[in-house]
């Protein structure tokens, strides 16, 4: 046993095999991001008549481990929009850095009322997303952004690593593009209907979709940070905890893990 | 002779802390025709008189769109003044192309005036020989701001500058008060009456010479403030309106004989070609 | 013992001071696992008349399976002199990669723009087929990932249509289906705007058929063709469906129609 320095905290190779130089390399030609590390699940987001509603699990994970239990996915910016990130957590740190350089030299210029609203921070952000994937380079995140636009209606769009944007009356990434989308759709159609929901259904809706996310997402967590947006500005709310459980329906769920019935 | 051994480059200061390039910009400032800019609650205007080198030649530009919210009137080096105004242009642009919104007016003044100073503190750089007035809205209402060679910029409620500016001023300030609540066409008639106080006594404003630019903010499609684009109103546009100042004009009866600053600013096409 | 820890590079004997390209565990060359592209879906349809051009574009936006939304128009007013391009005169459509669609529009609106500043008069749209077709080109080695077209007047007040592959290669058509379902509509097109494979019932037999006498499209006839072709193409192609939008120009201007399609 190799009981040097160098060799602390290292893992043996005779028992986890040689490491795989190509996740790091001292010296060499510079990598970009090839895929991200540790990631954030799905954030979804509905309109509602005069905003919008936001939510994001409080979730991690390193691959499929659970890494960090506390991490707050949703940022307001300039108590007039709110961001929400899936994808890799250290680019959506770096957005994080890189949106309060902006929001205080914005705030310097016009100190009494923000002016940034949320569909221009949108198009700056997938500006960024794209140049990155230009260059070879992403940022690792598919993020929405919800606030109010232009003319004071409810704004709720959709930036990727690519640079690809997307709006409708209701949003989501990753799984939830697959188990929560369907969900809120069912309520939220087209604009007119996202033009009679209330508050309270809103945040309901999301609430549900967040129950089933957990249900079904096995990268996801009970503890979420949810979100409303009007023009009186941004309300978050991030140590949020799913309410009425049941997994009742686990025993009618055949066909996998140990079950021998 | 006398000799100022402090005004050969723009970066050193004379012992009486000056520094004479800056100013001699400013002369070239007072050199160009006048021009004058108000702003109202709801509109700002931009008013010039333009000058032909000669008979046979065209009138000189004096008002220039910078984008659809914001234009520029000119005083001074008109080819000093297209740099900026080409710089102004491109950030506008940039600016609606990365936040999908039209340049505060502020900001873009602060950017040419940053602009400015750097040639005041360069060596073997020169200062721009140009004033502006920028006229422009942004989500703040109207704006109207001023910018001198120096690289100072202000906000102001209403302004002239160019040669013999100072009677316009006169004229601007005895009627400060009403500027914030004016129409459209009470600001065109205020700043066309500013500006014919600035004339020498045989010079008329006639539909050649004469440039009015307007841009404000209207009634939105849902009851919101919306941009009313820059417009610019050149020859025959401007017709009615000079006309209804030439007579109201005559019944206020202001004829004052103004002697001064006639020496410096009157003459038309001396040495250097300033603006126009 | 201690060769067990292999990444100790003095152990390992001679190498190079840098690391070879990237290896997947098992010694082979790892692949870039970004991929800079997406697919969008859509479809994009133009057709030119006598005096008039129509430009339509379905509105859904898809990655996949998934519609990510049914609202998300892909054909646009280029070079107006205001933002909401009020007064525009010409029209672009994309199809493909929608984040390469907008920044391909942007860039050719300001291209518009500054046009208008130096020259004082709107660029013609034989100007801006030519320089959209150098836009694309100069990104030849990392493409535009678009199916581009260009709609408006020409100089005489004919109806236009300029057709793209992405990276630059163009072509001034009659009319021209891109996209998802392009191939679907294109052969209708022949048969409805071109005339092809019509025949007068009777007039003969295998060539002796005569042709069908070839007609101009008034502007109702190719509203009709545009909104059949696409319910065609939502009919076959996942990946089209949920909104018309229609842009017709004229000397007039631009008008734009929104027609419900199948949401299915």
């Amino acid at each position: 046993m190799d009981h040097r320095p160098q060799a602390w905290g290292r893992p043996r190779d005779d028992v986890y095999g040689a490491y795989d130089h190509s996740y790091m390399q001292e010296n060499g030609p510079k990598q970009n991001t090839q895929q991200p590390i540790v990631t954030g699940t799905s954030v979804i987001g509905i309109k509602f008549k005069d905003g919008v509603v936001i939510a994001a699990d409080n979730l991690a994970s390193y691959g499929s481990l659970a890494r960090f239990t506390d991490v707050k996915r949703l940022r307001p910016f300039a108590d007039s929009s709110i961001l929400g990130f899936s994808g890799d957590i250290s680019d959506m740190q770096y957005l994080d850095r890189h949106l309060t350089e902006l929001s205080l030299s914005e705030a310097y210029e016009s100190p009494d009322k923000p002016r940034l609203n949320a569909a221009n921070l949108h198009r700056y952000l997938s500006k960024l997303l794209y140049n990155r994937r230009s260059k070879f380079d992403p940022l690792w995140n598919h993020l929405l952004v919800g606030g109010l636009d232009d003319n004071g209606e409810p704004f709720l769009a959709a930036a990727d690593l690519l640079g690809s944007t997307y709006s409708a009356p209701s949003l989501a990434t990753g799984f939830g593009a697959m188990l929560a989308q369907p969900i809120m759709r069912r309520y939220v159609p087209d604009e007119e209907s996202a033009k009679k929901l209330t508050r309270e259904e809103a945040v309901d809706i999301v609430k549900e979709a967040m129950k089933v996310l957990f249900y079904r997402d096995a990268r996801s967590l009970d503890t979420y940070s949810l979100a409303v947006v009007t023009k009186d500005g941004v309300e978050l709310k991030e140590d949020e905890k799913l309410e009425n459980q049941s997994w009742a329906f686990a025993d009618r769920i055949k066909g996998y893990g140990t079950q021998t019935v | 002779m006398f000799r100022n051994n402090y005004d050969n480059d723009s970066v050193t200061f004379s012992p009486q802390g000056r520094i004479f390039q800056i100013e001699y910009a400013g002369e070239a400032v007072k050199q160009g025709s006048v021009v004058v800019g108000i702003a109202s609650k709801t509109h700002v205007g931009l008013f010039a008189v333009k000058r032909n080198a000669e008979e046979l030649s065209s009138y000189q530009k004096k008002l220039f769109e910078i984008d659809e919210h914001t234009a520029i009137a000119i005083a001074g080096l008109t080819s000093d003044a297209r740099v900026l105004s080409n710089f102004m242009k491109q950030q506008c642009l940039g600016h609606r192309l990365t936040y999908g919104r039209p340049m505060p007016i502020h900001t873009l003044v602060g950017q040419i005036g940053e602009k400015a100073q750097i040639n005041t503190q360069v060596y073997g750089k020169r200062p721009y020989g140009v004033g502006l007035l920028v006229a422009g809205v942004d989500e703040n209402g109207p704006h109207l701001f001023e910018f001198q060679p120096s690289g100072m910029t202000e906000e102001m409620v209403a302004f002239a500058i160019g040669a013999r500016s100072q009677m316009a001023r006169t004229y601007l300030e005895r009627n400060i008060e009403s500027f914030a609540d004016c129409s459209k066409e009470e600001l065109v008639k205020h700043g066309l009456r500013a500006l014919k106080e600035s004339l020498v006594q045989d010079k008329e404003l006639t539909v050649e010479n004469t440039s009015v630019g307007l841009v404000g903010l209207k009634e939105g499609p849902n009851g919101r403030p919306s941009v009313e684009p820059f417009k610019l109103y050149d020859g025959f546009e401007t017709k009615e309106w000079i006309e209804s100042v030439s007579e109201s004009q005559g019944g206020e009866g202001e004829g004052e004989g103004e002697g001064e600053g006639e020496t410096a600013a009157a003459g038309d096409g001396d040495g250097m070609e300033v603006d126009s | 013992m201690a060769a067990m820890f292999s990444q100790n590079p003095l152990m390992n004997g001679p190498n190079y001071s840098f690391s070879d390209a990237p290896k997947t565990a098992r010694g082979e060359p790892r692949e870039h696992a970004f991929n800079p592209y997406t697919d969008n879906g859509g479809s994009t349809l133009a057709i030119s008349g006598a005096d008039f051009t129509i430009m339509a574009g379905d509105t859904r936006h898809t990655s996949g399976y998934s519609i990510n939304s049914r609202m998300s128009p892909k054909v646009f007013k280029i070079g107006g002199t205001t933002a909401n391009q009020d007064d525009a005169t010409i029209v672009l459509s994309v199809c493909g990669f929608a984040a390469d669609g907008e920044a391909l529009r942007d860039r050719l609106d300001t291209i518009c723009k500054i046009y208008r500043y130096r020259h004082g008069k709107p660029m013609s749209l034989n100007a801006c087929a030519k320089r959209l077709s150098t836009i694309l080109y100069q990104k030849r080695f990392f493409p535009y990932y678009t199916h581009a077209m260009l709609g408006g007047l020409d100089d005489e007040g004919k109806g236009a249509v300029y057709s793209y592959d992405p990276v630059g290669s163009y072509e001034r058509e009659q009319c021209r289906a891109g996209g998802a379902a392009g191939s679907l509509i294109m052969p209708f097109l022949d048969n409805q705007v071109n005339f092809k494979n019509q025949y007068i019932p009777g007039s003969g037999e295998g060539h002796d058929l005569k042709e069908r006498e070839r007609r101009t499209l008034s502007r109702p006839q190719v509203e009709t063709i545009v909104k059949d072709a696409f319910d065609g193409a939502v009919e076959r192609h996942i990946e089209v469906g949920d909104t018309l939008q229609m842009l017709i120009i004229t000397k007039e201007g631009i008008e734009e129609v929104f027609l419900p399609l199948k949401k299915d």
